[in-house]
């Protein structure tokens, strides 16, 4: 063999790689290159136009301070951008098979064979319970703290979020210098925004302000690009402070999987209860590994075994993939329902999922897409998932009528009780926002325009539900002791 | 010696494998489960078992601990702009290699001569700790 295959050569998700294998990055990094662009070209016409007469005028210091905080925020921005995230690697063809078969025998110890097995495991962290999520794309079940990026194709640990910006996902292992990086810029603009401010002062002394401008259009310039990028920035800084304090995931605040409003019971296992500490966590704590070992070499055997088995089952997993691919989700009143899982790509285009009573729509506020940047989703972003609340109400009552009828077994309503109480939670945002249902040309528009769908994270949308089952569960078991 | 052998031996395609599953009981903190699974019950002493799954456990203790040393390694690395990494090993590094050596040296004291074979988790993900069957075929060839 000439050239020894490096495993960042087959690697399954969609990153890009550059110089063998030693840079990851996410799939589409256009707007990681405008960010740069937006940094570089304004340092440059802050340094060339405004720091000679502040140096005379102000203080020699100020060139020193833009180039120590230019390169620490360009450090940190491509830290996040080249680093593994913490991608969690796919499980082996044997291990998926293991996983499967654990699946099995787990389900026939307290569920008839006729339904397939839940793909959720139920684990306790701090006496916290938390739902495990099976991954299809992966084969495994998710760690906890870890979803699905959509964009990337992996399983990222501790994931916060994909930024288009930065060009990847952010997760345990980049979280550090994303936040870093939103603080250090948030600083660098305002140091940059303040100087300006003082050079136009001083040229406008006993001028009129346009003569000013007319001396120095390139301050006119820095100061447009830094008045306008400011508020995003600083929102995101404060935001991610407050996540970074409260030792949460941008994903997690989303989704409010521990806020107190249902019921309290769902507190934050993770937080040490002392957000300086969790701050210091954030910013000084270990450094894990990367785990997908990229620049590792490929064995013949590794290919044979792991590789070709995800891409082709062979005979042997074939019972495997079939499963695997569909799934069957259970509603105690109008029986068995089976529909393939889509992958991401598919999933985008036809966004309601099949059901004839139960049809479930993805509704997204009205915004322009063009003006979706990172610091202004995250106040909006909340609201992502809604469904039909006057019908969800209606086949709420449905479903207790009918349950009082057949009797079912709580136990086996896990999925479908998860799926209805949801929406409840949301009733008090539906009148403050302007909905529409997203229809899948829509949806494919905002998926080329602004990678919202990264944002969205659709794949766990089922997880955010499932997350509130623990509560809805219990509580209807007191409803039901009730009646 | 490892693996070069471990390759070998994985190439024989009809192995059982068990797989050790993470314990979250205590958090996000890697750590494995130190009940036996089945598979392995007649084939190893559950002592040793435990002995090698909370000497790791351990480990990893030691690598995601908050000591002073981290702390400081952590703020060195931040005012070096995380420059400082191209030359200097971080503390988890250390931890992982020191795992590799526990996990060779395991190998061959307990797990070889029992025909089984411990799979460095760090090569699975640190998800699972996957320990082979090695001489118990699934399909027994002719
Ligand atoms: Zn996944
Ligand atoms: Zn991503």
């Amino acid at each position: 063999m000439s050239h020894a295959t490096k495993k960042w050569e087959v690697f399954p998700g969609r990153n890009k790689f550059c110089f063998d294998g030693k840079i990851i990055m996410g799939p589409d990094v256009t707007i990681f290159y405008i960010n740069i662009f937006l940094i570089v070209g304004t340092t440059l016409l802050f340094i060339i136009f405004e720091c000679p007469y502040l140096t005379v005028k102000v203080s020699p210091f100020i060139p020193v301070i833009t180039l120590l905080l230019f390169i620490f925020v360009m450090s940190t921005l491509l830290k996040t951008s080249f680093t593994d995230p913490g991608i969690i690697p796919r499980a082996t063809a044997d291990e998926a098979l293991y996983t499967e078969k654990q699946i099995k025998i787990t389900a026939c110890g307290d569920v008839s064979a006729d339904r397939p097995p839940p793909r959720t495991k139920e684990i306790f962290i701090r006496g916290q319970s938390v739902k495990l999520k099976y991954c299809f794309t992966c084969k495994i079940f998710r760690p906890p703290r870890a979803s699905h990026c959509s964009l990337c194709d992996n399983c990222v640990d501790h994931f916060d979020h994909h930024c288009p910006w930065v060009g990847n996902c952010v997760g345990r292992r980049n979280y550090r210098y994303f936040y870093l990086f939103t603080v250090a810029l948030s600083f660098y603009i305002a140091f940059v925004f303040i100087c300006t401010c003082i050079h136009l002062y001083f040229l406008s002394e006993n001028r009129v302000v346009v003569e000013a401008v007319k001396d120095s259009p390139a301050s006119v310039i820095v100061l447009l690009v830094t008045f306008f990028s400011c508020w995003s920035v600083f929102g995101l800084a404060v935001f991610h402070t407050y996540l970074a304090a409260s030792n949460q995931t941008t994903n997690e605040d989303i989704k409010g999987s521990f806020s107190n409003k249902r019921g309290g019971s769902s507190r934050n296992p993770y937080t040490s209860g002392n957000g300086c500490s969790n701050c210091c966590y954030v910013l000084c704590g270990p450094f894990s590994p990367s785990l997908i070992d990229r620049e590792g070499f490929i064995t013949p055997d590794l290919v044979e075994k792991n590789i070709i088995n995800e891409r082709q089952p062979t005979k042997m997993n074939t019972s495997t993939y079939v499963s695997s691919n569909t799934a069957t989700v259970h509603y105690p009143w109008n029986g068995m329902k089976s529909y393939p899982v889509m992958n991401q790509s598919q999933k985008m285009q036809s966004s309601v999922i099949p059901g004839q009573q139960f049809n479930k729509q993805i509704f997204i506020e009205k915004s322009s897409p063009t003006s979706l940047d990172d610091g202004n989703l995250y106040s909006k972003r909340r609201p992502v998932m809604y469904e039909k609340v006057d019908e969800q109400t209606e086949q709420n009552s449905k479903l207790f009528q009918k349950k009082n009828q057949l009797e079912i077994d709580i136990s086996k309503l896990d999925l479908d009780l998860d799926d209805i109480e949801t929406p409840s939670s949301f009733v008090d945002n539906k009148n403050t926002l302007c909905l529409e249902p997203l229809s899948a040309s829509k949806l494919k528009l905002l998926h080329d325009t602004t990678m919202i769908e990264s944002a969205l994270d659709l794949d766990s949308l089922e997880e955010s539900t499932s997350s509130v089952g623990a509560n809805s569960h219990a509580g209807l078991i007191k409803n039901k002791h009730m009646i | 010696m490892s693996s070069a052998r471990l390759s070998n031996i994985s190439s024989t395609q009809n192995c059982i494998k068990v797989y050790v599953q993470r314990d979250y009981s205590q958090g996000t903190l890697v750590r494995f489960q130190t009940h036996l699974p089945d598979e392995l019950i007649d084939k190893l002493e559950l002592s040793a078992f435990q002995y090698t799954v909370n000497q790791l456990n351990n480990f990893f203790e030691e690598a995601e601990s908050t000591s002073c040393k981290t702390y400081c390694q952590g703020c060195c690395a931040c005012l070096t702009a995380y420059l400082m990494f191209i030359c200097v090993e971080s503390h988890y590094e250390k931890v992982l290699k020191k795992v590799a050596r526990f996990v060779t040296e395991q190998n061959e004291k307990i797990y070889a001569p029992r025909g089984l074979l411990l799979v460095n988790p760090a090569e699975r993900g640190l998800r699972v700790i996957e320990i082979l069957i090695i001489n118990q075929p699934v399909i027994s060839r002719a």
